[in-house]
């Protein structure tokens, strides 16, 4: 008798996590296959959550209540706001994490899911009936029925990791990859390709000499990750910066002949944000050393990550090059450095809820679609879980776009534009920048949120109270003052005049300390909303500029363009645009804009031809 | 975060085929329709009811044009529509749109934008919207005329080394944002970015403070100069078919510089008869052959009526051998008579093609337009960023700078930058 469930989501990391969790916000039952129960929310690479473009991933995805925010603070044991001394649009939090805390704050956040069951297995078939996803058959021969599946396999389709010359089928060192189901998907007609990425070394931090180091302590601010954490809790650690120098960089150049990258082995790209340290040498020579962040994995545990030498050169050389920097003469390495290739689906596949387009039912989320990092698979995960639960119970979809979030930048990128790297987040890939940033992600998105079903009373009610908040600061920003009164309190703004508060605040000489000299009441309001009102002025100009490219974007965005459109009977398109628009099939108008290449009279003939087959 | 309601932007484009024509209707379609009329000088017309009136620009006229009123919805466009039916010559027609950008709020609509809009606001029906299959066909062919013309094209090239530079500049920018965490780059201001963006900003300023479509609007300037008394104002007159310059036997008759415009199968030439090269015996011929000289360093081209290669001029010279009724020629000159019209077929055929040489080839007038309105908003962009103190800012100009560029180039998107990016920078731990 086969389990029947709403939701069946397989992969128990970031994306999987957080998809269970959605879909159950939502309302749905849900299955959350996983090989171990003790694997599911592990930090794979990095033991930091948040950083530049990400941290409002992960702002974003709390604002909907999802698990990461939260979670990170629970295993937050270093602190670090990104670019503090840049506009607030491009701030960054980030965190490092305790490995084993943010561990099981994930695994008792699953564990207390209303509607949810943790299944310890491995997927082996999905079962598919006249293109429309049932369930699916775990390896030991149990079913699952379910109305959606979501997977979020990360790098476990088909992944080959690699120890300098040799390598080995798997996905993390000591776990089995999921190479059945990546042959499902490859019969099913799903364009795969191959990606790498690639880890340090582990060091034992017993083995470093620290005094002999710059530290970088954890900032002295008190904002979390999510604005549901009333505190820090955790005692807060340092890292360290060390460099690499001329003997590291002729250490890495003597044995380029024994990295599998540099022999040939690998096929798959790897990201150019990340690279190894060998690429970085190879690439450029020309550099007397590059930094390395030494960041300690936990709060009771010894290990260290060295970020910054990605490898896969053969553990004596990592050795090597690890003893040739200063502080670390005399390390140890607990695990070596490796490289992963592993085989992604081209995401052009998906629709903007990341279901796939091809079979009904079935939804893709996290490093499956080409991404890397926790934060873009927990935001993938969300939209997924959301989107498949919505769906389910016959609800309409909760869709982002690229004026409102990081997530519909992220989604929108996938669906239109595909993969040549390992998908990450940077603030540059977001057009609309200045309205998005991570200190307005709820105001932005948690009505949304509360519109779509899937948040808790105790969150609604926290979003309440802050727009309160915001609304009293507002109150009081329309008070008038004039240019002369401003520069008394020492704010020494450059025009004249009579201007509210808040028309004053686009002039950078009236910060948050002058502010509160011109209206000391304001020390009584939350800070963090003060920031977000103080931000929101101080760019409003430029916001305002922005808004007939948005308000275009919007238009072009509420036209949908039918599913089966038949780009080849379109007149006068030229080869490769419908070459182009046949692999991405633009479910908007505006997503067809963003495809290379199309013009705006190709546009208006697209559109013509779908009222025409609509009519 | 809720956008208010945006008015949509105001289109004009040339919507007849390319000059020279008879006449060259020239459309605007949007909210500021009307306004770009009265910026033009012309008082508003009654609604559809054709009118003569005076567009101006700054105070010179333009053109004396029939112009009309579609009120929205009930125009083509469904939006308030102008049509400006002009004198379809090139110049005329390459003022006007120049004009038409200067105007607040206006840009140049994109290929088949007015159709768009027309099937937006439901004034399309399905059998005219079939007519842009041809609108495709006539892109795509425009498109491969440009990208022909484009080669070798100094103005793309130099279109392009911006856009390389003004990627640069971003990239240079979104690592110090992006990046800042690693160490690799600086959280500060990139050394050198502020001297570069403004160098940027100067060079693409100076080449728009260059008349645009001047051989267009102004003709080519050919200059007939020579030795005292070689006929060269005979030969103007004969140009000319009447009798501009006063003409004698005596040398040094012509003493200030004489400009006459005209058209030579279609193509504008401005003629400048001037004096005689020669020490001058008094000051008032001294200044005249001072004038003579600084119409030369002006001239497209010259007509040469001295020794042939003993012309002064760097541009294109026209040797002519004149007085070929009186029996004179030159090896390697046009032998032309002004008295018996003897050679002036050939002479017109000659400066028919010099001036095919000089002019911009056909449809190049148009993108040069769009070229030079979407390059106004980069050099705005631009100031803009090295002006503002707040890096965000001065990349969000940027971005809007790039925005601009990729409307004259047609590539486009963030990718480019992050490719600009990783180049450039080794980045990532």
């Amino acid at each position: 008798m086969p389990l029947k469930f709403d939701i069946i989501v397989v992969g128990g990391g970031h994306s999987g996590c957080e998809a269970a969790a959605a879909a159950a916000r939502m309302g749905a039952t849900v299955a959350l296959v996983s090989f171990s129960r003790d694997q599911l929310g592990e930090m794979s690479c990095n033991p930091a959550i948040g950083g530049l473009g990400k941290g409002h991933l992960v702002r974003e995805v709390d604002a909907f209540d999802g698990l990461i925010g939260v979670a990170a603070d629970a295993a937050a044991i270093h602190y670090r706001m990104l670019n503090a001394s840049k506009g607030a649009a491009v701030r960054g939090p980030r965190v490092q994490a305790d490995r084993r805390l943010y561990k099981a704050a994930i695994q008792s956040a699953i564990a207390t899911l209303p509607r949810t069951t943790v299944v310890e297995g491995e997927a082996a078939l999905l079962h598919i009936r006249d293109r429309r996803v049932t369930g699916l058959s775990l390896a030991d021969g149990r079913e699952l029925q379910g109305g959606a599946v979501i997977l979020a396999t990360g790098t476990f389709l088909g992944a080959k990791l690699h120890f300098g010359m040799a390598s080995a089928a798997g996905g993390r060192v000591g776990e089995r990859a999921a190479t059945a189901l990546a042959v499902q998907l490859r019969e099913l007609g799903l364009p795969v390709a191959r990606l790498k990425t690639g880890t340090p070394p582990r060091l034992d931090g017993r083995t470093i000499d620290w005094a002999a180091l710059d530290r970088q302590e954890s900032d002295r601010a008190d904002w979390t990750m999510s604005p549901m954490t009333a505190r820090r809790a955790l005692p807060q650690l340092f890292c360290a910066v060390t460099r690499t120098n001329s003997t590291t960089h002729d250490i890495i150049r003597a044995n380029l002949d024994r990295s599998p990258l540099f022999a040939g082995v690998i096929e798959g790209a790897g990201p150019r944000y990340c690279p190894s340290i060998e690429d970085k040498v190879h690439r450029f020579g020309d550099r007397d050393g590059h930094q390395i962040f030494l960041e300690p994995e936990g709060l009771d545990d010894s290990t260290v990550y060295p970020n910054g030498i990605s490898t896969s050169l053969p553990e004596d050389v990592q050795l090597a090059l690890v003893r040739s920097m200063a502080g670390l003469e005399r390390a140890e390495i607990l695990k070596p450095g490796y490289a992963v290739e592993y085989d992604h689906i081209d995401p052009r596949v998906l629709d903007g809820a990341l279901a796939v387009r091809s079979v009904s039912g079935l939804y893709l989320a996290g490093q499956i679609n080409g991404t890397t990092g926790y934060e873009e698979a927990a935001a993938q995960g969300l939209v997924a879980g959301l989107n498949a639960a919505a769906s389910v119970a016959g609800q309409p979809p909760v869709l982002f776009d690229r004026a409102d979030s990081y997530i519909g930048v992220m989604v929108d990128d996938l669906t239109t534009q595909g993969v040549t790297e390992p998908y990450r987040m940077l603030t540059a890939r977001a057009e609309y920048r200045l309205r998005l940033r991570a200190d307005n992600a709820q105001a932005r998105l948690t009505p949304k949120a509360i519109a779509a079903g899937c948040v808790s009373p105790a969150r609604i009610s926290a979003f309440q109270r802050s727009r309160s908040e915001r609304e009293s600061i507002e109150g009081r920003l329309r008070a008038c003052h004039t240019a002369a009164d401003l520069r008394g309190r020492g704010a020494m703004v450059r025009d004249t005049g009579r201007k509210t508060l808040m028309e004053w605040l686009r002039f950078p000489e009236l910060d948050a300390g002058a502010l509160l000299r011109v209206d000391p009441l304001l020390a009584e309001r939350d800070p963090a909303i003060l920031d977000e009102a103080i931000e929101d002025h101080r760019y409003a100009p430029y916001v305002e500029r922005q808004s007939a490219e948005v308000a275009r974007l919007r238009r072009d965005e509420s036209l949908i363009l039918p599913d089966d459109l038949d780009y080849m009977t379109i007149a006068g398109l030229s080869a490769e645009m419908t070459e182009r628009l046949c692999a991405v099939r633009p479910k908007t108008l505006g997503a067809a804009s963003r495809i290379r290449g199309i013009t705006p009279a190709a546009l208006a003939a697209i559109l013509v031809h779908s009222r025409r087959a609509a009519a | 975060m809720t956008p208010g309601p945006v008015e949509a932007d105001t289109i004009y484009a040339l919507s007849s085929g390319a000059p020279p024509a008879a006449i060259a209707i020239v459309r605007i379609s949007g909210p500021r329709a009307d306004a770009a009329l009265q910026q033009l000088g012309v008082p508003l017309p009654e609604a559809r009811r054709a009118r003569l009136g005076e567009l101006r620009a700054d105070g010179d006229l333009l053109d004396r044009a029939i112009v009309l009123r579609f009120p929205g919805p009930n125009s083509s466009t469904g939006e308030d529509l102008v049509e400006l039916h002009l004198h379809g010559g090139r110049a005329v027609v390459a003022a006007a749109l120049e004009a038409l950008s200067r105007v607040d709020g206006l840009r140049p609509a994109g290929p088949g934008e007015f159709t768009r809009r027309a099937f937006d606001n439901g004034r399309l029906d399905l059998a005219e919207a079939e007519g842009l299959a041809d609108l495709l066909a006539a892109e795509t062919e425009s498109q491969r005329r440009a990208a022909l013309a484009s080669v070798g094209g100094a103005v793309s090239r130099q279109v392009e080394k911006w856009r390389g530079e003004v990627l640069g500049l971003s990239a240079a920018l979104e690592a110090a944002l992006d990046f800042s965490d690693e160490g690799e780059v600086g959280e500060a201001w990139p050394a050198g970015w502020h001297e570069a963006c403004e160098a940027l900003t100067q060079d693409i300023a100076l080449w728009l403070s260059r008349p645009p479509a001047e051989r267009l609007r102004d003709g080519i300037r050919i200059v007939i100069s020579g030795p005292p008394n070689a006929g060269k104002s005979s030969l103007l007159n004969c140009l000319a078919g009447r009798r501009a310059a006063i003409t004698s036997a005596r040398p040094g008759t012509t003493r200030d510089v004489i400009e006459v415009p005209l058209a030579i199968a279609g193509r504008p030439f401005l003629i400048c008869d001037t004096a005689g090269l020669r020490q001058g015996v008094d000051s008032v011929e001294r200044e005249g052959v001072a004038r003579a000289e600084a119409g030369i360093a002006q001239a497209d081209a010259v007509l040469w009526l001295g020794l042939p290669g003993e012309c002064p001029a760097s541009c294109a010279v026209i040797d002519v051998a004149s007085k070929s009724d009186l029996g004179r020629t030159a090896a390697g000159a046009l032998a032309v008579s002004a008295v018996t019209g003897e050679g002036i077929d050939g002479l017109l055929r000659t400066l028919v093609s010099t001036a095919d040489a000089l002019l911009p080839r056909e449809g190049e007038t148009a993108l040069n337009a769009r070229q030079r309105a979407a390059l106004r908003d980069v050099v705005t962009a631009l100031a803009e960023a090295a002006s503002d103190g707040d890096m965000l800012v001065a990349a969000e100009m940027l971005r809007s700078a790039r925005v601009a560029l990729d409307r004259v180039t047609g590539r486009g998107g963030v990718e480019d930058m992050l490719d600009a990016l990783f180049s450039r920078f080794c980045i990532g731990k």
